[in-house]
């Protein structure tokens, strides 16, 4: 049986971890087909039939579409998901909020957060936040599997024309309302997904000295995280807080600067391709985990490193 | 109102795990076990919206083996009215989880159920989504905010691109994040009262519910290691590395 993928979109084009959702799904069977809820969604879907991996896709429109909740989208894929073997979606915000209350109501135990597809009904999924790798293998007649999207490169977005089919809408859910969403628009990339993170700790001894790491940050064009010393010390707000009891990144660069290397921040940053650690303690933990460690005074490197940035010709967005 | 929080004793999030060496789990025998993080902010929360009158009780529960009733005591401490501790031994899955706390709820009949919107050690971030699918419940996940208004809840959620906010009628299901609230401490005359007040226990077996694992856990393994990397003489070689190296600037 095949494997069907829920998008996730905003009618008018597909967010991209629906890319990466995609290639996982096509790695558990080549049979992929995806389906579409939204309201006035023709575009999305449109969209989604030109990636080669999808075999087919399932539009399902309703006023109520329009703004997702999970309440709205879980009966439209559970009537689905009959005809499939697996129902899959990534593992953001939206999956996370999506995929257990499908797998409930098909009584399914759900495969979380997975990174790799063993076979069919056989996964790696971290645990511990990343400090134990579980192979998981799934019992159930139908499986659920959402897939960490950082684990899978996206598939190819064009060159496929798959058909697509309109099909009825459930009904709705009316105890949940939207009200609005507040998307926070910042030149700076987000941590989850920017490409360079620059991280502060302790060692930074205050707020205000952050500025520091907003610097580089901006000379970079990356993101700002912490430590959580740093943000129960108050110098920043948690929500750039690194580590198990934070986000969980993959950049290909991290820069840490006046942090330890704490278990608990290193759960949340040491899949980064490459790691550098900028601290006076050269007995920090930190720099078990680092490729590039500088066993400096902060406020002595990081104007030295801002200085050599700036002779750089060009620097990598 | 009423409110139902469910707790999860885990490994303390201080701790570094290890893997048993025949790759059947991770080790838990002598390690210092604690309340799941955001499960300290579902008990936070609870409690504040009782201080504030709009609730009249909070009930703490948990499911696990014996000493996971330490949970529930510590949320007893910090101001849960009573307790109830049902009993079960080996791994629960989530879906498990939520099929008994479905029973427990229909017993209770509370206005809400809160709980931590991820577990710190399976990190599956299942439950309280399950849960709310077999009541047929709104939920609400992720909450870094609430709002009590009548028999509706205004709750801002953290997503990807930023903060969503949802309107949902009770009875209804809130998980809850960290940044929501700052867990208070208990204090030692509250730890002292918290000794007297009620828990209920209960038998997972005795409530008709299958809770036999679904999934089979092949193996757990240590994660790659990274290789030992160099240390650099000074910010220049660093960026030079940086820059000719690895090519990541």
């Amino acid at each position: 049986m095949a494997v069907l993928l829920i998008a996730e979109h905003n009618n008018k084009e597909l967010k991209p971890f629906t890319l990466n959702a995609a290639t996982a799904a096509s790695q558990i069977d080549a049979e992929v087909h995806a389906v579409v809820i939204g309201h006035n969604s023709g575009e999305a879907a449109k969209k989604l039939s030109e990636l080669p991996v999808i075999k087919k896709v399932l539009n399902v429109e309703a006023t109520y579409y329009e703004n997702y909740t999970a309440e709205n989208f879980a009966p439209v894929v559970i009537k689905l998901a009959e005809n499939y073997s697996h129902v899959v979606c990534s593992a953001n915000t939206f999956g996370k909020n999506l995929m257990p209350r499908i797998a409930a109501h098909l009584d399914t135990s759900q495969v979380s957060d997975i990174i790799k597809v063993l076979g069919p009904d056989t996964f790696l999924r971290p645990i511990y936040a990343g400090n134990a790798f579980a192979t998981i293998k799934s019992n159930d007649a139908k499986k659920c599997v959402t897939i960490r999207p950082t684990s899978f490169d996206p598939c190819e977005s064009t060159g496929g024309s798959a058909p697509i089919e309109n099909i009825d809408s459930s009904e709705e859910f009316s105890n949940t309302k939207f009200i609005k969403r507040e998307e926070i628009k910042s030149d700076r990339p987000e941590l989850g997904t920017a490409r360079i993170v620059v991280s502060g700790g302790r060692g930074m001894q205050s707020g205000d000295n952050f500025k520091l790491i907003t610097e580089v940050a901006d000379k970079l064009g990356a993101a700002i995280g912490a430590s959580r010393a740093a943000v129960d010390a108050g110098y920043i707000s948690n929500d750039h807080q690194v580590g198990q009891t934070g986000k969980v990144v993959v950049p290909d660069l991290y820069i840490a600067i006046g942090i330890s290397g704490a278990i608990q921040h290193l759960a949340g940053m040491k899949e980064s391709k490459i790691i550098v650690a900028i601290n006076k303690d050269g007995e920090a933990p930190i720099f078990s985990v680092a490729d590039y460690g500088l066993e400096a005074d902060l406020f002595e490197a990081i104007p030295q490193f801002m200085e050599e940035l700036n002779k750089l010709n060009t620097i990598q967005k | 109102m009423k409110i139902l929080v469910a707790v999860k004793r885990v490994i303390d999030y201080n701790v570094q795990i290890r893997v048993k060496e025949d790759n059947s789990g991770i080790v838990t025998d002598n390690v210092k076990m604690s309340t799941n993080p955001p499960d300290d902010n579902a008990i936070e929360e609870a409690v504040k919206i009782k201080e504030s009158g709009k609730a009249t009780e909070v009930v703490a529960i948990t499911v696990g083996e014996e000493k996971a009733q330490e949970t529930v005591r510590k949320a007893l401490a910090v101001g849960a009215d009573r307790g109830i501790h049902v009993k079960a031994n080996g791994i629960l899955e989530p879906l498990a989880v939520s099929k008994i706390l479905k029973i427990i709820v229909e017993k209770e009949k509370p206005d809400l159920v809160f709980m931590g919107k991820q577990a710190i050690d399976d990190d599956c971030n299942q439950t309280g989504q399950m849960l709310s699918a077999l009541l047929n419940w709104p939920q609400a996940t992720f909450a870094s905010k609430i709002e009590v208004k009548d028999n509706k809840l205004e709750v801002t959620r953290e997503i990807d691109e930023g903060l969503e906010t949802i309107e949902i009628n009770t009875p209804a299901i809130v998980t809850c994040d960290l940044r929501l609230n700052e867990p208070r401490y208990a204090s030692l005359p509250n730890i002292m009262k918290a000794k007297k007040k009620p828990i209920e226990e209960l038998l997972a077996s005795d409530l008709g519910v299958d809770i036999t694992p679904r999934l089979e856990q092949i193996k757990v393994e240590e994660p790659p290691k990274r290789k030992a990397g160099i240390k650099v003489a000074n910010v220049a070689e660093l960026v030079q590395k940086l820059k000719n190296e690895a090519k990541v600037i």
